[in-house]
């Protein structure tokens, strides 16, 4: 059974086609060629599937880095340790 | 007459809105347009490595209102790919962000605006130019081949016309950007507000990037055009809940949004009171071909509608011949003067006329119904929508035979599948073709096949593919 942070990284390896050595809390938007908004789209959805949550508009806009994200998933009872 | 010589009347109206500088009147993007062309000496071809911004659209309207031709590149394009551009097409003039490259030992800084440069070649070539090339723009928008298609004065003003028309585009629009400005679609939205001296909101944000909604709420935006892929994003940040008054009409062209999206679109925007226009065209005809008037948008899902003012439509059978049956389908063929004079693949293109007198053969399959709406079913030629933009599935098997590899390709918008005899090569492939065309890797799919299937002539059998 995978861990939370364990899907969690997989859903930026997997969105972004990046390793887990780029994994770091500064990962930002904008910052890498495939973290663009189709990029973006592809994170939520991934995210969504591996926590089975809804993320609202407003946390889907302010997604914004690698750090935030974990703070954000706090509201959906998602504790990535 | 080019309608950009004629801006000057728009004066102290607000031609441009940017996140930095606020508001900037049609008088003050004049004059630093002008001076920037200035530095240019006569009629030749200039590039502008384009984004959405106050820099790079004043040279734009610049080099428009000296009657410089004008080809245009995204900013995000692939550098081996540029620089063929350079080659093939000798431009004496390149307009770009400072932080883009350029070999310095052919170009010299001349001029420079805030964060762009204007460099002159100091090669002394000259290539022949004929009097009707305005613009040169690639099929596919920000990536693609070095392919551009040759825009007339006549098909950009004809397309602002038509635009102005069925839009109802007036001097109290305010358009914000949702796409780049090589993008014949995104090109299309900038020339029909200029044209009527409407104020232009520039973001370089995209809809999921919070900046992106506060230019449009601070600055009461009117109306934005949107890719299929736009719709999905607003979907998922679900539209329908958002609180946007301003909003008076959005559009969607660029491929066909499917019928689902389009119905809740369609309700979407009537409970909001926001006019939907779905339309259809291709660079070939400027931009534009067929709107769906926004009163049949519930009416006539998955519908491309009628054609834009000025331009005719109908179906061809295989020989030829008129369909003028409704429900048989057919090429859609169009009639217009934004039917584009032709294709260029290198600079002693430029000097070419008219070589499509106004006729345009699609290549896309359509029905009409009995009311006139048609419908694309089909298509005859071999490329997919990627994200908006247009890949040609011969041009990827051609880029991958290339580096030495059997493959074939396929797939559906958005989704590009790879068919490869290298199982080891699989990530490769699909880093390489993601870098040079440009597309997400996520809509890319690499599948190990054996052995591509092939008839006695060699041809692929695409049909026995997966």
């Amino acid at each position: 059974m995978a861990t939370n942070r364990e899907k969690y990284d997989s859903a930026f390896k997997e969105s972004f086609e990046i390793e887990q050595s780029d994994l770091k809390d500064e990962l930002e938007y904008n910052t890498i060629e495939t973290w663009d908004s189709i990029g973006h789209m592809q994170l939520m959805a991934e995210l969504e599937d591996s926590f089975d949550i809804m993320i609202d508009t407003d946390d889907i806009l302010t997604f914004g880095t690698y750090a935030i994200g974990i703070e954000i998933l706090k509201k959906y009872d998602v504790e990535i340790l | 007459m080019n309608f950009y010589n004629e801006l000057d009347r728009f004066s102290d109206r607000t031609a441009l809105i940017t996140e930095d500088i606020g508001a900037i009147s049609y008088k003050n993007l004049l004059a630093v347009a002008d001076k920037i062309a200035g530095h240019i000496e006569n009629r030749c071809l200039a590039f502008i490595v384009c984004k959405n911004s106050f820099e790079s659209i004043a040279g734009y309207v610049g080099f428009q209102r000296a009657g410089v031709a004008i080809g245009l590149v995204d900013a995000r394009i692939d550098d081996d790919l540029f620089l063929a551009l350079l080659e093939s097409y000798r431009p004496k003039y390149v307009y770009m962000p400072k932080e883009s490259q350029i070999d310095g030992i052919t170009f010299e800084s001349v001029y420079s605006f805030e964060n762009y440069v204007l460099f002159k070649s100091l090669k002394t070539m000259e290539s022949v130019l004929h009097r009707d090339l305005n613009l040169l723009l690639t099929t596919s928008g920000s990536t693609g081949s070095p392919k551009f298609v040759r825009q007339s004065y006549k098909n950009i003003n004809s397309q602002v016309v038509a635009l102005a028309e069925y839009l109802g585009i007036t001097s109290d629009n305010r358009p914000i950007t949702t796409m780049p400005m090589s993008f014949t679609y995104g090109l299309s939205i900038i020339n029909s507000h200029f044209f009527k001296g409407a104020s232009l909101i520039l973001t370089d944000a995209s809809l999921v990037d919070p900046r992106f909604w506060s230019m449009l709420k601070e600055n009461e935006a009117t109306t934005f055009g949107g890719v299929p892929f736009i719709y999905e994003i607003l979907k998922k940040l679900r539209f329908g809940k958002m609180k946007l008054p301003s909003l008076k009409y959005i559009t969607q062209a660029g491929g066909k949004l499917n019928n689902k999206l389009m119905a809740e679109f369609a309700q979407i925007c009537e409970e909001k009171s926001i006019d939907f226009y779905v339309m259809y065209g291709q660079t070939e005809a400027t931009a534009r071909i067929s709107y769906l008037p926004c009163e049949y948008a519930q009416k006539k899902v998955g519908s491309i509608g009628i054609p834009i003012p000025g331009g005719k439509m109908w179906l061809e059978d295989n020989e030829g011949n008129r369909i003028d049956s409704a429900d048989v389908a057919g090429e859609l063929v169009y009639q217009g003067d934004n039917v584009t004079l032709g294709y260029a693949e290198n600079y002693l293109d430029l000097a070419k006329g008219d070589e499509n007198k106004g006729l345009l053969r699609t290549g896309d399959i359509a029905e009409r119904d009995e009311d006139g709406f048609f419908t694309i079913v089909g298509r005859t030629k071999r490329f997919l929508k990627m994200y908006g933009n247009r890949i040609n599935l011969d041009e990827i098997e051609q880029l991958v035979t290339e580096e030495g590899y059997d493959c074939a390709c396929s797939g559906e918008d958005n989704e590009l599948i790879i068919y490869l005899t290298k199982s080891k090569e699989i990530e490769n492939i699909k880093s390489y073709i993601s870098r040079k065309m440009k597309i997400h890797p996520s809509g890319i799919d690499v599948i190990y096949i054996s052995k591509i299937p092939r008839n006695e002539s060699g041809k692929i059998l695409y049909s026995e593919l997966a």
